[in-house]
């Protein structure tokens, strides 16, 4: 199970591999002895490296670079044991760094210990939430303990899970530059792929008339404007707004804010905020007065349950202050589940966009 | 947030829309307090559903763990703590997401889960209302059993006076292909009334039948008449790699998990407690229990008065055109108390320890069983009695008489 994992592991294992070797400022002494154990890595020469960092570290026996890098050549050399003590002393001694806990995973689940594998994971994106390649090792992790689980439940032959997940080891200690600079590609969370539409599709053939793609739920949370570089998965289920993304007009991610921020009310069943989206001359359906129409709203969100509504396909026109915006609603509730397509027309008052018009269609 | 929204969302629309249940964590918590002494795990499982449908995945699965670390082979419980694994890592999109899963029994773990929560939710019609069953126990039974095959339940009452009252409730497995057995083999439970006949040895029936197996007496009278066969009707617990089996997986046997069975066990005396078995238990208000049980009790006091007044022809109004004891048909047997009564001058007739047991399903028929001291002028005699009555033409009669 889990195959798919496999490919972008590898990949990005491999460029690591030759990817920027930022060493420690403080290292000047012996500053030649580090990029040559690496070029005997590279080599393949693990008992020269090893012995050359070894060397390295009876110097400086403190040095969080020379003794990552040990742990590295252990584990080439297959001393897995050895190599766990040597990640595990160095998330003591430097337990702000994710890149020994990283590692320390990678062999705890090539010995099948997923459980402290996962702990382990957990450690790197406590020290950096935002360390890409702990969160999809982690998403391994939680898969082959739900296999695990899975097979106990079950009572399957868990021999046939001899796919066994390829975790990716950490070859750099980069964190100990700066993480997280927002000008490189910001990783997301590992679990964030699974923001593709969950719903249990299987069970409602109509369902597959939604489009799937559903970028537009990510931005919910009111963090700010996403960013380009994002997973590979959700760019690719952003193709339809993959061009407009980068010609976004202010005024158009505004309205896009505001037609989020609306669902997003709906969704919470905050009835104050979700009227506040509505301007004050908002055409009421059926000519009802702005109090009935209120009323009548508020007792129809206002009802225990779950609510989900989201947009997606969502295409903005603007011209002077007026913007009409045309999507696709889903409105997932205990009782009825739909997708319906929905024009707003919204209009510029002060700096906030307000709903004027909402219909079907 | 979404993602664990969408999450809780699949796991819970899973469960919900296979059984039409839709679990709700307040229902719980609204419900008057119980007499309920039966801690077991749906209150546990209960919560772990209520945080997911409350996107609160992290507390639902330290709960599973926790429900694990104390049932270890409770399969249904791996099977959430997978998926809750699972939806951390990617979308899931089904309640077990196990790729390589056989449907069959994915769909007896959901099934599982949905009887165990549901019989939660509904927890207080067991207290709350009497099942009708249970018109009279005798006095010296101190407990009687119902189990509801449809609700996959087991019932423990305790005999207050005549008067049941709940004790505990447990979760049970019965037969594959359902339940109202007709044929040996058919891999169907019984239905009917019936009382735990012995106590088999775990150790001599082996790890398949878990802690402990009691035999009941099907086929009792009743079914014989109907001509039902079959035998070895147990209640017995799981093998010990097995918390609890699906709602449907026996050969026709109740099942229940070792720890039920042996706080059940505890509470059974062999040839006397009472098991009855229903499809789908009825259940009574208390008023409309004491009518019923009131009316029935009449009738019998009737029956024995008319004895007593040696008028052949009243006495005999209360067999209905069905009877037969033994070989005897109503003709042969009225024709012989006739010559007996012919001999008497004076019969006193008491009963003792009555007990009143109506049998589950469409037949209208209650299995009366008591203590008899007969006594007149030429005979005297004490015997235990079963009587089946059944209602005919608006009124109880009796169908069948015999000693018990």
């Amino acid at each position: 199970m889990h195959q798919d994992s496999q490919t972008p592991s590898l990949a990005r294992l491999s460029a690591i591999f030759v990817g920027v070797f930022l060493s420690i400022s403080a290292l000047s002494a012996n500053a030649q002895t580090l990029p040559e154990v690496q070029s005997l890595m590279k080599q393949g020469q693990m008992p020269q490296a090893l012995e050359k960092v070894d060397a390295y570290i009876s110097t400086k026996p403190k040095d969080a670079q020379g003794r990552f890098m040990r742990g590295l050549i252990l584990t080439e050399l297959g001393r897995s044991a050895d190599a766990i003590a040597v990640f595990t002393k160095l998330t003591e001694d430097f337990p702000e760094l994710p890149e020994p806990y990283n590692n320390l995973a990678v062999l705890y689940a090539q010995q099948k210990q997923y459980d402290k594998a996962r702990t382990a994971l957990e450690m790197a994106i406590r020290t950096h939430p935002s360390y890409s390649i702990a969160h999809e090792n982690l998403g391994d992790v939680y898969a082959k303990l739900a296999s695990q689980a899975y097979d106990k439940a079950l009572q399957l032959d868990s021999s046939n899970a001899a796919t066994q997940t390829k975790l990716s080891l950490i070859k750099d200690l980069i964190s100990t530059t700066k993480p997280g600079k927002p000008g490189a590609s910001v990783p997301q969370p590992a679990a964030q792929p699974a923001v593709e539409p969950v719903k249990p599709t299987a069970t409602e053939p109509s369902a597959a008339v939604t489009p799937p793609p559903k970028p537009a739920e990510k931005a919910v949370e009111p963090a700010p404007a996403p960013k380009v570089a994002e997973t590979k998965v959700t760019e690719e289920a952003k193709a339809p707004l993959e061009k407009p993304q980068d010609a976004v007009s202010g005024a158009e991610a505004e309205v896009k804010k505001t037609l989020l921020g609306w669902a997003n009310a709906w969704s919470r069943k905050d009835v104050k905020a979700y009227l506040g989206y509505y301007a004050s001359d908002f055409q009421a359906p059926k000519g009802a007065s702005r109090k009935t129409w209120e009323a009548e709203r508020a007792s129809r969100i206002d009802k225990p349950g779950k609510l989900q509504v989201s947009v997606d396909d969502v295409r903005i026109s603007i011209a002077n202050d007026k913007a009409t915006v045309k999507f696709r609603q889903s409105y997932v509730s205990s009782s009825l589940k739909s997708s319906t397509g929905k024009t707003l027309i919204l209009v510029k008052s002060g700096n906030k966009w307000l709903i004027q018009q909402e219909r079907v269609g | 947030m979404i993602r664990q929204a969408a999450v809780a969302l699949t796991l819970s629309a899973a469960v919900a829309t296979a059984g039409a249940v839709w679990f709700k964590g307040a229902d719980a918590s609204s419900r008057p307090k119980l007499t309920y002494s039966d801690s077991g795990l749906e209150p546990q499982l209960a919560k772990i559903f209520s945080e997911i449908e409350g996107n609160r995945l992290e507390s639902a699965r330290q709960l599973t763990e926790s429900l694990l670390n104390q049932y270890p082979t409770f399969r249904l419980g791996h099977l959430i703590k997978g998926d809750l694994l699972l939806a951390r890592s990617k979308p899931i999109s089904t309640f077990g997401n196990a790729s390589n899963a056989p449907q069959e029994k994915l769909s007896d773990l959901r099934d599982e889960a949905i009887v165990r929560l549901k019989a939660y939710r509904d927890r207080s019609a067991a207290a709350d209302y009497v099942p009708r069953y249970l018109l009279q126990m005798q006095s010296d039974q101190k407990n009687a059993i119902v189990v509801d095959t449809q609700k996959s339940r087991l019932y423990l009452y305790q005999n207050d006076n005549g008067r049941p009252r709940f004790v505990a409730d447990y979760y049970i497995s019965h037969g594959k292909l359902g339940a109202e057995k007709m044929r040996e083999g058919d891999k169907k439970t019984p239905v009917g009334v019936y009382h735990v006949t012995s106590s088999l040895s775990p150790k001599k029936v082996g790890d398949f039948y878990g802690t402990g197996a009691f035999p009941i007496n099907y086929p009792n009278e009743w079914d014989k008449r109907q001509g039902r066969n079959g035998h070895g009707i147990w209640l017995h617990g799981t093998p010990s790699d097995t918390f609890s089996r699906p709602p449907k997986a026996s050969d026709g046997c109740v099942v229940l998990s070792n720890v039920d069975l042996d706080s059940l066990a505890k509470n059974l005396q062999i040839g006397l407690t009472p098991v009855i078995i229903s499809n789908s238990v009825e259940w009574l208000t208390l008023d409309d229990w004491q009518n019923e049980r009131a009316t029935l009790n009449n009738k019998i006091e009737e029956w024995r008065k008319d004895w007593e007044s040696r008028d052949i022809d009243r006495y005999l109004k209360h067999y209905s055109t069905k009877f037969t004891s033994g070989k005897q048909s109503l003709e042969q047997f009225a024709i012989q108390k006739r010559q007996v009564n012919s001999g008497k001058s004076w019969i006193k007739v008491k009963l003792a320890n009555l007990s009143m047991f109506r049998n589950p399903g469409k037949d209208e028929l209650v299995v009366v069983t008591f203590e008899q001291d007969y006594q007149s002028n030429n005979l005297s005699n004490q015997m235990k009695k079963s009587q089946y009555w059944i209602r005919e033409d608006s009124t109880w009669k009796i169908v069948f008489e015999g000693a018990a």
